[in-house]
């Protein structure tokens, strides 16, 4: 039922050195790969379906072969990789322990990528916030360097300062120019205009690790766990009121209500109230939702994304106004300002979510809020606007009766705060 | 408080060896900002000149990076940054009164700094660490599962001059400028340094051994290129 690939090496106290990397088989891949034709590894990364896992699930080898070789016009100038590091979406929190489990994974796929892709730079933005996971990055890269394994490949870790929006590949690009991180009109796309103007593959810190499994295991190895469209495994991400929260890996299409089932479920005395499948950026679902297989089509056809996998459980101690007021603080506090619905909307949006919270909310305020997400969603510069919009519709739309509830009684009140702590109230005693 | 923390030779010498690593200059701005941040704590008027010059860019247009990353302090960080996560999930866990007690504790507010320059505060948006919530961090260093209780016994601890470690980190608690200079790729010679990863990490893993479950065998390759090592347990 779960299948560790990436997170098999991890019981190791030493998994992050190279040492303990290749104890399991560690740059076997890249041996391989090197042997490779470049269009063969693109065409192997394409038949096994591997598809982003930094959001929007986009063909990964398809990306690859976006990128113009050859010696004329664009082709001509320098190829990049960029590693997607970012890792900011509310929940998310997988990329992370990757990382400091295991660095050496993630560089093995760069240096594949970059061969595959003809890219003799590639740069890993990780964001600032994360100081031993960065430190074990930049040991990693100097580790591999040392061991000769990057040949003539310049990698690059660039530690970002602090900007959600950065994560959007674009702004990043920007950010890793030097620049304010604030997203680029598309077209052109990174493919052909990316970092420097020159062609420019960027790709999530997961997509990029779970390469070398591809190049070891073939593309019908990969495509023997996971679903039709959705193949392989992944990283699911467990937070919030349950008993084992934690990084558990499965084949793609795994339901909660099976990750719940065998991490043990949510803690005592509590019952799943709204889940988040992707990051708050991904519509919240209800108890309705635990045999919704989590893949890309499973996930969509229940009105939300799969997104970063992030399963983000509440209780019924939680008030959901609660939290999508502070779920819609993160997006105004992080929109880039650039375009005027996504800042002006978010803003107004906290205001009246601070209202409703303080159950000084009128009816006309919940109309409001809705009609400023219509105003939002689909009018925005980039995706970040949309994403603000996700929590409270959904939210609006499973649970009117809190949001009616919060024209007459705060929300505090109606779910005293501190009953939703670890330490709180009623589950307090309850809890191991 | 010294003047000034800017070793004006040092610290171009420094700047030089980050726009080396770069293809195009201007790339090294951000990890300049750090760099600043590593002598200064903060970004000075000085730091940024330097950048500027460094770059061949205007102050205004430096200025103007600087103010967009919250990680980029216009005044002082105090030796121990700590921040605590607010976000949805970390907050509903118990952040919310984390912060409350931490800043009592302190006699300081989101944004603010002690007066002897010991502490600044800050409540942060999630910090990635969603599995460990609810989750204090100092200096960009993890402090998984805290409650109320934990976290003012971590300040108390930086304050008394006692040894304190992170939960995923190294074996002491460094400082926000020792942090900065990480920050701007210079390592520290740390990362070897605390657990390979931390126990909510694991939990899948154990699980899947516990339970005897497995990815499928990587197929035997046809190539011919030996038999294959066995994968350990
Ligand atoms: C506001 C915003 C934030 C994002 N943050 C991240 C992030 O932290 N990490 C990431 O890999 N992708 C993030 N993305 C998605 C990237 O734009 C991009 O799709 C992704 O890095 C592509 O990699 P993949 O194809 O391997 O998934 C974000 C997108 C948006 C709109
Ligand atoms: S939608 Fe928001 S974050 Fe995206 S460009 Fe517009 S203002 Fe910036
Ligand atoms: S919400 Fe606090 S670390 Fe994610």
């Amino acid at each position: 039922m779960l299948t560790p690939v990436l997170s098999r090496g991890w019981g190791d106290t030493d998994s992050f050195t190279l040492e303990g990397y290749r104890r399991h088989r560690g740059y076997e891949a890249l041996a391989r790969a090197r042997a490779m034709d470049p269009d063969a590894l693109i065409a192997l990364v394409k038949e096994s379906g591997l598809r982003g896992r930094g959001g929007a699930g986009f063909p990964t080898g398809m990306k690859w072969g976006f990128i113009p070789q050859g010696t004329e016009g664009q082709a001509a100038k320098p190829h990049y990789l960029v590693v997607n590091a970012d890792e900011s979406e509310p929940g998310t929190c997988k990329d992370t322990p990757l990382m400091m489990a295991n660095p050496h994974v993630l560089v093995e796929g760069v240096v594949i990528a970059c061969h595959a892709i003809r890219a003799s730079h590639a740069f890993i933005y990780i964001r600032g916030e994360e100081l031993h996971v960065l430190r074990r990055l930049q040991h990693a890269v100097q580790e591999a360097v040392d061991a000769s394994l990057v040949g003539d490949l310049r990698i690059v870790v660039h530690a970002g300062s602090g900007a959600y929006i950065c994560g959007e590949e674009t702004a990043l690009l920007d950010s890793l120019e030097g620049y304010r991180g604030q997203p680029r009109l598309r077209p052109p796309f990174p493919a052909t205009h990316g970092l420097y103007a020159s062609p420019t593959v960027v790709n999530n810190v997961e997509s990029i690790a779970s390469v070398p499994s591809i190049v070891l295991g073939g593309a019908a190895w990969f495509g023997s766990m996971g679903t039709e469209k959705s193949k392989g495994y992944t990283l699911y991400s467990l937070s919030g009121h349950v008993k084992r929260p934690g990084q558990y890996e499965a084949p793609l299409g795994i339901t909660l209500r099976q990750l719940l089932d065998l991490s043990g479920g949510m803690r005592d005395g509590s019952e799943l109230k709204f889940w988040t499948p992707g990051g708050s950026s991904t519509p919240i679902l209800t108890a309705e939702h635990l045999d919704v297989p989590l893949d890309y089509e499973g996930v969509a056809g229940a009105g939300s994304m799969l997104g970063t996998k992030a399963l983000q459980c509440f209780d019924q101690t939680t008030s959901v106004v609660r939290a999508v007021l502070r779920w819609t603080e993160f997006y105004a506090h992080e929109s880039c300002g650039k375009c005027t619905p996504c800042r002006e909307g978010t803003y107004w949006m906290v205001q009246i979510l601070k209202r409703l919270e303080a159950g000084q909310g009128t009816e006309e305020d919940i109309a409001t809020l809705l009609d400023t997400c219509d105003n939002i969603f689909g009018r925005s510069f980039c995706a970040l606007g949309d994403g603000a919009t996700s929590p409270i519709v959904s939210a609006v739309q499973h649970f009117r009766d809190e949001f009616l509830a919060g024209t007459h009684t705060p929300a505090w009140e109606l779910f005293p705060y501190r009953a939703s702590a670890r330490w709180g109230g009623a589950l307090a005693g309850a809890q191991a | 408080m010294a003047a000034s923390g800017l070793d004006l030779e040092r610290a171009r010498a420094e700047a030089r060896e980050i726009i080396a690593r770069y293809p195009q200059p201007r790339s090294a701005l951000l990890p300049m900002l750090h760099l600043v941040q590593s002598h200064e704590g903060y970004v000075s008027g000085e730091g940024i000149a330097l950048c500027a010059e460094e770059l061949g860019l205007t102050k205004a247009e430096v200025g103007a990076v600087a103010t967009f990353y919250t990680m980029y302090r216009r005044r002082p960080a105090g030796t121990y940054h700590v921040g605590v996560c607010t976000n949805t999930l970390c907050a509903v866990l118990g952040g919310d009164e984390i912060l409350e007690r931490v800043s009592e504790r302190l006699g300081i507010t989101h944004g603010e700094t002690t007066e002897d320059g010991t502490f600044s505060l800050e409540h942060l948006e999630c910090n990635a660490a969603c599995d460990y919530a609810p989750v204090v961090m100092v200096n960009w260093e993890f402090y998984d599962d805290q409650t109320p209780e934990s976290a003012v016994d971590v300040v108390d601890r930086l304050a008394a001059g006692q040894p304190v470690a992170p939960t995923r980190g190294p074996r002491t608690q460094c400082t926000f400028k020792e942090a900065s200079r990480v920050l701007a790729g210079f390592p520290d010679g740390r990362a070897v340094e605390g657990v390979q990863a931390g126990p909510a990490t694991l939990a899948g893993f154990a699980l899947a051994q516990s339970r005897g479950d497995a990815a499928p065998d990587y197929p035997v390759s046809e190539a011919g290129d030996g038999p294959q090592e066995q994968e350990q347990a």
